[in-house]
């Protein structure tokens, strides 16, 4: 049962990735922006989460009525303020511009609350499983998280085809200036991506510092694998970053099970396999 | 007659400053005291790292955050010849180079799979995955690094005076020749096709420019260079492990800052861009992060309202080239020809 187990918690974490990978692949559909501080926009929102929770006492699930909507303002901000004025057909710009936001931020938040590692705490969530199955054991938080996942899987799906907001999203990512001759302010559409982007940001940042230590240098790494669940589902669809998500949850953790040592190892190479045998990724939706 | 010429009076009184500037650069051991020696040779890897970055992204339009992988490459070449092959130091830095460019090609066959955002984010992933491999190799120090032997470095010189003048002559030939090599290409016909590729990729393709092929040359030969310069930082360091030879921080931030604020897409900018840096970091360093913070900050300011960097605004204003890179058609009345 050793592997089930092991497999298992793959999937789970997986569901975490796919929400890291979500918001980067939801802003590089609409306006072909790659977010270099996505990963350290995580840490950040981790590191709020931190602030409510200590300053105002409530537990971290909680915590995430004031956490998304303080990053999905930022991402606005963000957007309306910066990153619009990078967008061209010049790919340096938006580049450069993320990048040095990552340093900042990274920085910042050095400066701030220092290199000390930090952690959420959820109380009794935290130590709570239930059996599945003989010998299969599933802790509620890893549980939650997943389904949380899907939940935000689901919903971006339903906002994207179902809503007057996601027709905008979609037609600008179609066409931008016959978007623009539609009455679209595409200024604020992408704003609003952005937005949604950080907001999903935000839900991921509290489960990953309820997961696991955190400190402001790991936000690089949450990018990379963000960034290798997309590739892996496939560019544009959101079902598929969720297996994305999970493939490189699941290769991590049997990486793991072989050798600590090459737990990351083991995800990297599997996006480096499936892009030298299928750069379209397993599900892919549109071409990048 | 019609002629293609590259020089300009400008590009001549910049090529004889560069002339003069190195010759008090070679004699640096003579007027130098032991602290200068190492800054400058610290200044000239730099000026390497970032030139190669800048025919990556500013020319090729290979945007790579993940350069990293060359420079510990290299590091970790020198450590492995002179530690397990007994290899001299110096043959080991050579040696670097060649390794790196035959590394970069299954690289580039993988991640040139990347567009644009993608593939910067795909370099930074080799980047990673060499780290967590260096760190798996116990011979040289696993995850908490390994020195060079005493042995290998007395072998270099008998002194320890003779042995710094040997290393920072090294960083300067080595900046040197990677200089040159970039001016050299960039006067070639290839050069003529990089160029065009930096002013419009599409533009280039459909005028018979294979843009592929190009790109693919120069990030072979980027790799090279970069590798090489990677055993000789690590040579001054004497010292590496994972986190330092494939550190982000100091061979692709501060690289891409240099070449953002210098000028990207001109040769010069790099040379200004570094010659800014380290005139911060000198007085500036103390402040830790917060230094690190400005960096960014200035980095960002430049993109967003000057993405031509210092060089580029200089060059525009004043029509300048300090190297003679342009190509100008020079029509010329034939003397002493036919009456």
């Amino acid at each position: 049962m050793g592997w089930v187990n092991v497999i298992l918690q793959g999937v789970l974490i997986g569901g975490l990735y796919a929400m890291f990978a979500a918001g980067l692949s939801l802003i590089f559909g609409v306006m072909r922006l790659v977010n270099i501080a996505h990963g350290d926009l995580i840490v950040l929102a981790a590191y709020i989460a931190l602030m409510a929770t200590q300053g105002l006492g409530v537990d971290p699930l909680t915590s995430l009525l004031l956490v998304v909507p303080v990053m999905a303002t930022i991402g606005y901000a963000l957007q309306r303020g910066l990153l619009n004025r990078t967008l061209g057909d010049d790919l340096l710009p938006p580049l450069l511009v993320t990048f040095g936001l990552s340093i900042i931020i990274q920085n910042g938040l050095l400066e701030w609350f220092t290199a000390d590692s930090r952690k959420l705490q959820a109380g009794v969530l935290e130590i709570q499983t239930f059996q599945i199955a003989q010998g299969v054991w599933v802790g509620a938080l890893p549980l939650i998280q997943f389904i949380v996942a899907v939940a935000v899987i689901a919903g971006l799906q339903v906002l994207f085809y179902k809503t007057a907001l996601g027709r905008a999203f979609r037609a600008t990512s179609d066409d931008q200036s016959v978007a623009q001759l539609m009455g679209l302010d595409t200024r604020h559409v992408f704003a609003m991506a952005m937005a949604l982007s950080l907001a999903i940001v935000a839900i991921a940042g509290v489960f990953l510092a309820v997961r696991a230590n955190f400190d402001p240098a790991i936000g690089p790494a949450r990018l990379i694998f963000g960034f290798e669940a997309v590739i892996i589902g496939g560019l544009g669809s959101m079902w598929g970053t969720l297996a994305g998500g999970i493939i490189l949850g699941v290769s991590q953790a049997i990486g793991a099970q072989i050798d600590p040592g090459w737990q990351l190892l083991a995800g990297h190479i599997v996006f480096l396999v499936i892009l030298a045998v299928r750069p379209q990724g397993l599900f892919p939706k549109v071409s990048g | 007659m019609k002629r293609v010429e590259h020089a300009t009076r400008s590009s001549h009184i910049g090529v004889a400053l560069l002339a003069g500037t190195f010759i008090v650069l070679a004699c640096a051991p003579f007027w130098g005291d032991r602290q200068t020696l190492r800054l400058l040779a610290e200044i000239f890897t730099f000026v390497a790292l970032a030139s190669l970055w800048n025919l990556l992204a500013g020319y090729a339009g290979l945007v790579s955050v993940g350069q990293q992988a060359f420079v510990g490459l290299g590091g970790y070449l020198l450590f492995a010849l002179v530690i397990v092959l007994d290899v001299h130091p110096i043959l080991a830095i050579l040696i670097a180079g060649p390794i790196g460019a035959l590394v970069a090609v299954p690289v580039a066959a993988l991640i040139f799979r990347l567009r644009g955002a993608y593939f910067a984010i795909g370099t930074w992933v080799v980047a990673e995955v060499f780290r967590l491999l260096a760190s798996q190799i116990s011979v040289l120090g696993g995850g908490s690094g390994i020195s060079l032997p005493a042995a290998a470095v007395i072998a270099m010189a008998p002194t320890r005076q003779m042995r710094e003048f040997e290393i920072y002559w090294l960083a300067l030939g080595i900046t040197i020749f990677v200089l040159a090599a970039i001016v050299a290409l960039l006067r070639s016909r290839h050069g003529l096709a990089l160029t065009a590729i930096r002013d419009n990729e599409l533009a280039a393709q459909s005028n018979g420019i294979d843009v592929w092929r190009i790109k693919l040359i120069v990030y072979v030969l980027v790799a090279f260079g970069t590798a090489m310069i990677g055993a000789l930082i690590f040579l001054q360091k004497l010292r590496i492990s994972p986190d330092t030879a494939f550190s982000v921080n100091d061979w692709t931030a501060f690289v891409i800052f240099i070449t953002v604020i210098g000028g990207i897409g001109r040769v010069e900018g790099p040379i200004i861009g570094t010659i800014v840096f380290f005139l911060m970091r000198q007085t500036l360093a103390d402040l830790g992060s917060i230094y690190l913070l400005m960096m960014g900050a200035v980095a960002i300011v430049v993109m967003l309202w000057a993405p031509k960097g210092l060089w580029g605004w200089i060059a525009e204003r004043f029509g300048w080239q300090a190297l003679p890179l342009q190509r100008r058609l020079v029509l010329k009345e034939e003397t002493g020809g036919k009456p």
